[in-house]
């Protein structure tokens, strides 16, 4: 379909000043796909701050043995919130925002597809997520038992029934969860569709960057997963508000069908979430390695096949349940499948890396500290996908610890590096390098000594979600160094907070494009106007800007 | 911008030819795929839970083959697509006409789920909490029965819009879109049909 006209001069957004009710008027009504993502990603960041504190608490309690910093009820209530927090409040609104921002700016398009839609789904997600939250508030419900919810984040049945949970916690967490779902696959949707028909000409399937090859099988992986979770959480709402019987024992129901339906979710939710670091790594390491991507085909080809494979093998989450050993085998199998593909993509980066000449400024230097982390995540899970090895370490800290390296070691660090690429895009002003280099030293310190110890104290056998322990047992040490690490992490997070508030106000100038970069999000302002782009680009290769400046050797010529 | 005329210029043939899917096809297409993972979800359920509830009553007592508002349904997918080619051709009153009759149709399946309801509940005390059977018969069913309702809201908003004179005939796309939820609701009866009263009798 043609494109649509925007005049370039528009009475209603002309800059009258400085009006704070007309700016948040403006931010409220927006349907701009910049502000939209960029509303996404500080609701994420502000969410993260709050998980982020409550780590912190919950390290306080386990420096020492006997802690008493918390009660066991909150220490529960903290560890739900947090892994809930920051899977469905920071994990996924950092994917609708990253795409929001940029897949437009990346396909040379003007908006998403459905900016109205686009709105909505920002909008719900933060109501689902405020009402995740009201539950500290509304909580205890007629029986007076409970606030937020203590369940876990993966709510296990037969602990969420009514029986089990009084009050109304776990509606809170149900209802709130299902609610800014909808939000998700609204931004999905989104993102498929302006992905496939808003690229602009000359931009073909094969000639788009490998971020938005990332983002739309992400956005796929959304729509396929994310639906069993709300139907597993409207039948727990059946369950809870009309008596049905779906996770009731009593009568026969089965309270491992919810495993089920959470972890055919849960799964591919660990590669929704850890695609956005997948899309910045592949952009950001050809621009700091002045090459292009490695083995470009082979990347597509590793990121859709993570996008079937990892549909099938949600039961390695549950070797422990009793399955029969032919189920044991095959999601055994295709849970090592699954690392295939992974693989692929960690040798190419490197690959791209080699023999390149590499600027080690803060976002790359994120990119390497997540190649090394994310390898060790990849490896324990390899570990765990062995059945009779994650009967021993099931529900240990050396889960915790695995899972961690993917989500913190490899899409936190991952996303720090985006953060400070695009930054300068965003706006318009250069953070802050030195500043950012404490950062991301702090960072990966703290991180690493967090939970490299955590691998141990599990191996030694210390269970998740105990809220104490005993002294004596070898877990001490273990869990001192985790502890510090935390505050170490903590203050990082501080830096970056400081630089990024600090750099929009103080910053140098950025410029149109300071990373002498290649894709069309740099060929605009800093930050882009509402319109994105003046005219239309038209594209002849992977590379556009590359083309633009290199009129002599452009990159088309070897496509 | 000096860039952007560079990155324009020279290119205008690759503009001119550009052509990429409609943007509300590609959305149509991937809801009902998103919708279609939820459901399959519900119906693996029922699947699993045939035969395991510990108390009666049990499907082959109390269930009856639906087959008229199944022939309704099924055939409100044709007589929407007659209306669908009507509006092609610019036959707004043979257009009113099968849309009216789409709406007759569904009206008469969602009416016999109530019946169908209203006996059961009454009649044989079969409530969602009655047994595993009552739980995913009354969930899958409705939630079918609720896709159903809403497709319905959607025509009766095209027949108001249409009788306030309203020139439908500048919708097209959209009424096809709705058209095509209106075919996958009624797909999702086939499936829901056979595994309710044919596997699960
Ligand atoms: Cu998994």
């Amino acid at each position: 379909m043609a494109s649509i006209d925007y005049p370039l001069e528009r009475p209603d957004i002309e800059d009258t000043g400085w009006h704070f009710a007309e700016n948040l008027y403006r931010w409220i009504a927006t349907v701009d796909h910049k502000k939209l993502g960029l509303m996404y990603i500080v609701s994420a960041l502000i969410f993260l701050c709050v998980a982020g504190v409550m780590a912190v608490v919950i390290r306080l309690q386990l420096a020492f043995p006997n802690g008493h910093v918390v009660d066991p009820d909150t220490y529960d209530r903290l560890f739900t919130m947090h892994g809930t927090t920051m899977v469905f409040l920071v994990g996924m609104p950092i994917v609708a925002g990253l795409s929001n921002y940029l897949v437009p700016l990346m396909i040379g398009a003007r908006d998403m597809a459905f900016p109205r839609l686009n709105s909505f789904g920002f909008w719900i997600f933060l109501f689902g997520g405020l009402l995740l939250y009201y539950s500290y508030i509304g909580g205890s419900g007629l029986s007076g038992a409970g606030s937020a919810p203590d369940v876990g984040w993966f709510a296990y049945a037969p602990l969420t029934t009514k029986s089990f949970s009084r009050g109304h916690s776990v509606d809170y967490w149900a209802l709130g969860v299902l609610v800014s779902g909808f939000g998700s696959i609204a931004s999905a949707i989104n993102v498929i569709a302006t992905t496939i028909s808003l690229r602009c000409p000359g931009m073909t399937l094969s000639k788009m960057p490998m971020f938005v090859w990332v983002m739309l099988v992400d956005a796929w992986l959304i729509l396929i997963a994310l639906p069993p979770l709300s139907a597993g959480q409207i039948m727990l709402l059946l369950d809870r508000y009309l008596g049905a019987n779906f996770f009731n024992t009593q009568h026969g129901g089965s309270a491992v069908l919810w495993q089920h339906i959470f972890w055919i979710f849960g799964h591919p939710e660990v590669y929704i979430l850890i695609f956005p670091a997948f899309a910045i790594l592949s952009e950001l390491v050809p621009i700091f390695s002045r090459k292009p991507l490695f083995g470009r085909p082979a990347m597509v080809g590793a990121v859709v096949a993570i996008g079937f494979i990892s549909l099938g093998v949600w039961a390695h989450h549950m070797f422990a349940v009793g399955m029969t050993s032919w189920s044991n085998t095959f999601f055994a199998a295709s849970s090592m499948l699954v690392g295939i593909p992974t693989g692929i993509k960690i040798f190419n980066w490197t690959a791209t890396m080699y023999g390149g000449r590499i600027r080690l400024l803060t976002p790359m230097l994120f990119c390497c500290a997540f190649l090394l982390q994310f390898l060790v995540a990849g490896l324990t899970g390899i570990m765990l996908a062995v059945a009779p090895f994650d009967w021993q370490l099931h529900d240990s800290y050396f889960v915790v610890a695995h899972f961690h390296f993917t989500l913190a070691g490899g899409l936190v660090t991952a996303l720090f590096g985006g953060f400070y690429y695009w930054y300068p895009k965003v706006a318009g002003r250069m953070y802050n390098e030195t500043l950012a280099k404490w950062h991301f030293w702090l960072f990966i310190i703290g991180f690493n000594l967090t939970f490299i110890p955590l691998h141990f104290a599990g191996t030694l056998g210390m269970p998740r979600r105990i809220y104490t322990y005993a002294p004596g047992r070898g877990w001490e040490i273990w869990n001192q160094l985790a502890s510090l690490g935390a505050l170490m992490q903590a203050a990082a997070v501080t830096l970056f907070a400081w630089n990024v508030i600090y750099s929009a106000i103080k910053g140098e100038p950025a410029g149109d494009d300071p990373w002498d970069a290649w894709t069309l999000e740099w060929g605009t302002t800093s930050p882009p106007p509402e319109y994105n782009f003046e005219k239309l680009p038209v594209v002849r290769s992977s590379r556009p800007l590359w083309d633009l400046k290199h009129p002599n050797d452009p990159d088309w010529k070897y496509e | 911008m000096a860039e952007e005329n560079v990155l324009t210029a020279g290119a205008l043939t690759l503009e001119q030819d550009w052509k990429m899917p409609d943007r509300g096809t590609v959305g149509i297409i991937f809801l009902i795929i998103t919708e279609t993972a939820l459901f399959s979800i519900f119906v693996a359920a029922y699947l699993i839970y045939i035969g395991k509830s510990l108390v009666g009553p049990y499907p082959k007592d109390v269930l009856e083959l639906p087959i008229l508002a199944t022939i309704c349904l099924l055939s409100s997918s044709g007589t929407i697509v007659f209306a669908e080619h009507a509006l092609e051709k610019g036959h707004l009153g043979q257009f009113k006409l099968w849309w009216i009759v789409t709406i007759c149709l569904g009206l008469e399946f969602l009416t016999a789920t109530g019946l169908e309801w209203r006996k059961l509940i009454v009649h044989d005390h079969l409530t969602i909490s009655t047994n595993l059977f009552g739980t995913t018969f009354y969930s899958l069913v409705g939630l079918h029965a609720s896709h159903v309702t809403v497709g319905m809201v959607f025509l009766l908003l095209v027949l108001a819009v249409t009788l306030f004179r309203f020139p439908i005939e500048t919708q097209k796309r959209r009424v096809k879109f709705l058209s095509w939820y209106w075919h996958f609701v009624d797909a999702v009866w086939v499936v829901v049909f056979t595994v309710v009263y044919i596997i699960g009798r």
